[in-house]
């Protein structure tokens, strides 16, 4: 409990930020659906049109449609300019208005199609213009029940922002996608309370103003209001003191050797007088693309990802000709500069449990492919999609019985539940060896090389001082030291530290 | 404006065009007034003179295109063909809100606006104007309705429904209107209610030197009130007669119809009363 009033009161960068976005999200979708609602009022087709598209845009699930304003917006460079941010804050701002529509909409244009027609009449017959009667009497009507419907929207749309965390926008997700991966529940639950929280006050003070419309008390609603605007105003107070030209961002996606390599990198620089920020749980598509636009300036990549993803190639050239193309790919095409290799892999491999493998006789995926079709394999939410799981799958023949998706946390799990029988393992992961887990053979050379960059933006690609502070991780890190440090991270009970702490314990070990 | 030969204070022939007498002293003039909702003819073609400080009923059964003529007046309904003239001016050619303040407009769905109080809603027109209404002109407007001037502040959703409709008939009057037009003003009131708030605005109606236009399907309370009767029937004017002249059997069928309502119910009454006695 005491743990997470602690995660609590560091969580005020997170708040500030949680709250900018979803109030700016919000004012954005009340700036769209009320005139909108106005122009639904006089014309059905567009009335039809406009809750059509709203309700059409809440069947997409909040994830995806973060997800899908970074294509979106990448593709719209072609007209704003290479300057358009397809990560962080624009985004989700995007994404979260257009969620917000749909119950600022609908209640608008129910409102308005609920008024009393012998007042409107009224309005005429005493000789209003059209913006008049807007104005004095169907929006002072309607605001009772518009302004419902922006309580409705403001509650959706902070709970969704948690999930702007993964396309590069803090938030109060930050804390809970952080929690999730290193199981740290303390800081699931605090990500959790904060957010439920933040919607709960906002929930109470936009009542307060709605309950002063309907019942035209300007002391009521007044006070409500100006809480919330007060609240905003200091939220964005806080955000505007914090921010600095020079801090270098460093980027980790959703694994616990991610944010421990960020921290890593973060101390190193730290150590040298650079301010750093960190950008944590970001999907790992968009990464890649971060970087190479200078959304953020650093982060560790694998090869076999780079390889496929952004060279597009599914051929294995070995291990060393892959990194050399990389390196000259990614100077040529993106500007990235590729720093160099920490020194370990971070494959994909296929694990079993030490018992079960013995039971059936398997130490090699040779061994596998009679087997299989009694078998489930479980991989994380990308392995099938992958094309190191079509090499395989082709390479031996594998037909399993069932294939199952896992956050990479719970395939372990799955693993000792016998949910699964064998999964898509990462040769890094230290819970290979604390699970007792048998690494199957690849004896067909199938699964690709996964070494571990330090990918650099153009931004400070050519900055030497930079380079030089972090030249000592290069070839640093030993399998052994990153999984046990992953492990420290990912274990449960005793011995479970913080990703911060295993950064420093993995530092000193190398020597730093 | 120059006397005509217009007859006036109700004119014995529907038949004349009013229109070719050029100008003349009406405050209002129809001239083929007609409104078309695609096949359906609301208004046919009508032709008549309001004339100033008249008070005049337009009764016709359900449907017979009343108000929708006396929505032609203050453009709620715009014609299809033909004109209205509003002292001498086509009332489609006055700029809207002008035209809507000169003309008073009380209508049986009373319309007060429930965010209003009683004060706001009886000075919105003036204010739409640009004008601010002081308290004592409201007193003065709410004494003219028989209400309290302590009424003022109250919402109207406090009131009774007659208090209402006095407070709708104060903010038609507001804007000091030359003409006042009434749709089913008290259709929606108790008999009691709508006896006194009907002599209260004939008697406002002499008092102010109004020219009132009265909708309504109730022939007695045409013949109580009005100076003129002009009755309606699938969107034609059938009949325009002085109320002393419908009752000696002027008009013709459709207006004799109307007439025989309250008379037969009228007779009755005397008949028991005469029994009883």
């Amino acid at each position: 409990m005491s743990e997470i009033v602690a995660i609590l009161f560091g969580l005020g960068d997170k708040l500030a930020a949680h709250i900018v976005l979803a109030a700016s999200a919000i004012g954005l979708g009340i700036l769209v659906a009320l005139p909108l609602a106005v122009w639904a009022s006089r014309s059905q087709a567009v009335s039809r049109i406009a809750l059509g598209f709203a309700s059409l845009v809440q069947t997409i699930p909040a994830l995806a449609l973060l997800a899908l304003f970074f294509p979106i917006l990448l593709s719209l460079r072609a007209v704003f300019g290479e300057d358009l941010p397809t990560l962080g804050f624009l985004p989700a701002l995007l994404a979260l208005a257009l969620y917000a529509l749909l119950p600022i909409l609908r209640n608008a244009v129910t409102a308005q199609a609920n008024l009393d027609p012998q007042v409107l009449e009224a309005a005429d017959g005493v000789g209003m213009t059209g913006w008049q009667k807007l104005a004095l009497v169907e929006a002072p009507l309607s605001a009772p029940f518009i302004m419902a419907g922006i309580r409705t929207a403001s509650v959706w749309t902070i709970g969704a922002a948690t999930l702007s965390t993964t396309i590069g926008q803090p938030s109060l997700g930050d804390p809970i996608f952080a929690g999730l991966q290193t199981q740290n529940w303390a800081l699931v639950l605090a990500g959790c309370v904060a957010s439920a929280a933040l919607a709960l006050v906002v929930d109470a003070l936009l009542g307060l103003v709605e309950r002063g419309f309907a019942a035209r008390k300007r002391w009521m609603w007044g006070a409500g209001l100006a809480a919330v605007l007060l609240g905003v105003a200091g939220a964005l107070f806080y955000q505007s003191g914090g921010d600095d030209e020079d801090t270098i961002v460093i980027a980790s996606k959703q694994f616990s050797e991610q944010y421990i390599l960020a921290q890593l990198i973060g101390s190193q620089l730290e150590k040298a007088g650079y301010s750093v920020e960190y950008r944590d749980g970001l999907g790992s598509a968009v990464v890649h693309s971060a970087v190479a636009s200078s959304a953020i300036d650093i982060s560790v990549d694998y090869t076999g990802t780079i390889w496929t993803n952004e060279l597009g190639r599914s051929d294995n050239p070995g291990r060393e000709a892959m990194y050399e193309t990389i390196v000259e790919w990614e100077r040529a095409n993106t500007g990235v500069r590729v720093l160099g290799r920490l020194g370990f892999e971070n494959a994909y491999a296929f694990a079993m449990r030490a018992d079960r493998a013995a039971e059936l006789g398997a130490t090699s995926l040779e061994d596998l492919v009679p087997l299989a079709p009694q078998l489930v394999v479980g991989g994380d939410p990308e392995f099938f999609e992958r094309p190191e799981w079509v090499s395989v799958r082709d390479a031996y023949g594998l037909r399993f019985r069932r294939t199952r998706n896992f956050q990479p946390t719970f395939m372990y799990n799955a693993l000792r539940s016998n949910e699964a029988d064998v999964i898509s393992a990462y040769t890094s992961d230290g819970r290979i060896a604390a699970d007792r887990l048998v690494v199957l053979d690849d004896p067909r050379e199938a699964l690709p090389s996964y070494d571990a960059m330090l990918m650099l933006s153009p931004r400070i690609a050519g900055d030497e001082d930079i380079a030089a502070v972090l030249e000592p991780l290069i070839g640093a890190i030993s399998v052994e030291d990153m999984r046990e440090a992953n492990f420290s991270v990912d274990r449960e009970g005793e011995g479970k530290v913080s990703p911060r702490e295993a950064a420093r314990v993995l530092a000193e070990k190398i020597g730093l | 404006m120059p006397p005509t030969d217009t007859d006036i204070g109700g004119g014995k022939t529907i038949a004349e065009n009013p229109s070719q007498t050029g100008a003349s002293s009406a405050i209002l003039r129809f001239e083929a007034a007609e409104r078309r909702y695609g096949e359906v003819v609301a208004v046919g073609g009508v032709d008549c003179d309001i004339e100033a400080g008249s008070f005049v009923a337009l009764v016709g059964s359900s449907g017979s295109g009343k108000s929708t003529l006396l929505k032609m007046v203050n453009t709620l309904v715009e014609p299809s063909g033909g004109r209205v003239l509003f002292a001498g001016e086509d009332v489609t050619d006055i700029n809207q809100a002008r035209l809507r303040r000169r003309v008073g407009y009380v209508f049986q769905g009373i319309g007060l606006f429930p965010h209003f109080s009683v004060a706001e809603n009886i000075a919105i027109g003036p204010r739409l104007a640009g004008e601010k209404l002081t308290g004592a002109r409201v007193a003065e407007l709410l004494e003219l309705v028989e209400l309290d001037a302590d009424m003022a502040s109250r919402m109207p959703d406090e009131l009774s429904g007659g208090q209402r409709q006095r407070v709708g008939v104060a903010r038609a009057l507001a804007g000091d209107p030359e003409l006042l037009i009434m749709d089913e003003p008290f259709g929606a009131l108790d008999p009691i209610t709508r006896d006194a708030l009907g002599e209260k605005v004939r008697e406002l109606h002499e008092q102010l030197g109004l020219t009132t236009i009265m909708v309504t399907h109730d022939m007695a309370e045409a013949l109580l009130l009005a100076d003129r009767v002009l009755v309606m029937a699938h969107g034609e004017l059938v009949a325009d007669e002085a109320p002393r002249a419908l009752l000696e059997g002027a008009g013709g069928d459709i207006a004799q119809g109307l007439v025989a309502v309250p008379r037969q119910q009228a007779e009755r009454l005397a008949e028991m009363e005469g029994r009883l006695a």
